[in-house]
């Protein structure tokens, strides 16, 4: 089935109906797996049980990035290709990736109390993180400012071209600044940092994450359709009763 | 005189004359400077410790002020629909529009900031460093806000709206232009790496800005 096909709202919801259930058991099972495999994971020789608190972490900042992310692809779909769904898309996004945020900003800052001594501090990574929440809100506030609902998501979409820039200052801060959050471990030339024992689980963990986010995800498009569908019918009757 | 030319005098005489918001940003900046040291005490060496960061802030908030009329109110008289028509490339139109933004609201702070300045007893190179941050650091904040003024055009409450929208966008500038006014005022912190980020956001907003709003304008205008 090509893009094209599910720009028909009705197969979406059809394709979305059939396979919530599916992706929200596996993501059940994954993460059943993931949990009791971080929770077997030995702690870290300096660190004590508190290296546990990555799991949490680690894939919820990807995740908040990976929301942006496919923000920005649908704001391409809106204003480039007009697709019908990309809008949709893009504003059903929006509270997830800023939930899973808020998530890696939490799990952040309760981690650095016992690892640095403050819950908070102003650095490269963090500070970009916390700009990221705050576009995040500001997309959230923009859409639910502007009435109409095509109007909204080429407004949306502009704005989430240009906060996009803020996802390779994320990437990257730990590179260009010297800051207390540590540099690139999973990722990077030369291979991880992590030792196996405990990359394996956070792996898991991440998969696990990424198939909650796009359960949430397609369940969240089912609803603005619907609630979409529901504003049309109110309109109609409000035309059909004036 | 070029389409340009004439948006960019036009603009400049709109901002000038009665309603105009020129001076209010001016008298906006001086009373938020003046109201620091009353919450924060009148501890001379701290208000200078902190005085490029004070003046920074102000000048943000100062640039937005203007900023929510900037589109709108051609919207609503109907001006924005004959640009939008008219043979200039909007891109520019929206450049000319964010300058004379800059020479009406940006011009008359960083002449003010000098003023307050001592106020909050800085000394001279600690202004001269100052003058200079700013000169090249509030040009990003008009070309940063006129992507939320553009995105912001058609809206009732668009003023709070643009708030939000720009002041996450602004922290970078925000960051480097007061690490690069602070290096006269804590010692040997350098001045180089911050000012030349500074130059590069400025750059960037320049292209970014224009292109980004005037795809909003013509997104919200359809």
């Amino acid at each position: 089935m090509a893009i094209a096909d599910l720009a028909n709202p009705s197969r979406f919801l059809t394709l979305a109906n059939r396979s919530i259930p599916w992706l929200g058991g596996l993501t059940v099972i994954v993460f059943a797996y993931g949990i009791d495999q971080a929770m077997l994971a030995p702690d870290d020789y300096q660190q004590g049980a508190t290296v546990k608190i990555m799991f949490l972490h680690v894939p919820s900042a990807w995740l908040g990035m990976l929301g942006w992310g496919l923000m920005t692809v649908a704001a391409f779909g809106t204003l480039v290709w007009r697709h019908p769904l990309a809008d949709v898309a893009a504003k059903a996004a929006a509270p997830i990736g800023a939930a899973f945020t808020l998530l890696c900003l939490v799990t952040g800052s309760l981690w650095g109390r016992p690892e640095w001594g403050t819950y908070w501090v102003w650095d490269a990574r963090l500070t970009s993180e916390l700009v990221l929440f705050l576009l995040y809100l500001a997309v959230i506030a923009l859409w639910r400012t502007v009435e109409d609902p095509s109007r909204a998501a080429r407004a949306a979409a502009i704005l989430t071209l240009v906060g996009a820039i803020d996802l390779p200052i994320i990437k990257f801060s730990v590179d260009w600044w010297n800051t207390l959050h540590q540099g690139a471990s999973v990722f990077r030339l030369g291979g991880s940092t992590i030792y196996p024992t405990i990359l394996m689980p956070l792996l898991v963990m991440a998969v696990a994450f990424t198939l909650l986010f796009f359960t949430l995800h397609l369940a969240a498009m089912r609803n603005e359709i619907l609630r979409r569908r529901v504003r049309t019918l109110r309109l109609m009757q409000a035309n059909a009763v004036s | 005189m070029t389409p340009l030319a004439a948006i960019l005098v036009r603009d400049m005489r709109i901002a000038i004359r009665v309603g105009g918001g020129a001076l209010i940003g001016v008298l906006f900046f001086v009373v938020v400077v003046t109201l620091i040291p009353f919450a924060v005490g009148p501890d001379l060496p701290l208000l200078k410790r902190i005085g490029p960061a004070i003046l920074w802030l102000a000048a943000l908030l100062a640039s937005l002020l203007a900023l929510d009329r900037l589109f709108s109110s051609d919207h609503e008289d109907g001006s924005l629909d004959l640009i939008l028509m008219s043979r200039a490339p909007l891109e520019l139109v929206v450049l000319a529009k964010g300058v004379a933004h800059w020479l009406t609201t940006g011009l008359p702070l960083i002449v003010a900031a000098p003023l307050v300045g001592l106020l909050l007893n800085l000394d001279a190179p600690a202004e001269l460093t100052l003058v200079v941050t700013l000169l090249v650091g509030t040009p990003a904040l008009t070309f940063i806000g006129l992507i939320g003024a553009a995105i912001a055009v058609t809206l009732q409450r668009g003023g709070l709206l643009l708030a939000v929208i720009v002041l996450p966008l602004t922290v970078p500038v925000l960051i480097f232009g007061v690490a690069a006014a602070n290096a006269a005022v804590v010692g040997p912190a350098p001045f180089g790496t911050p000012f030349t980020i500074l130059c590069a956001l400025t750059l960037a907003s320049l292209v970014v800005g224009p292109f980004a709003a005037a795809a909003a304008l013509r997104q919200e205008m359809e």
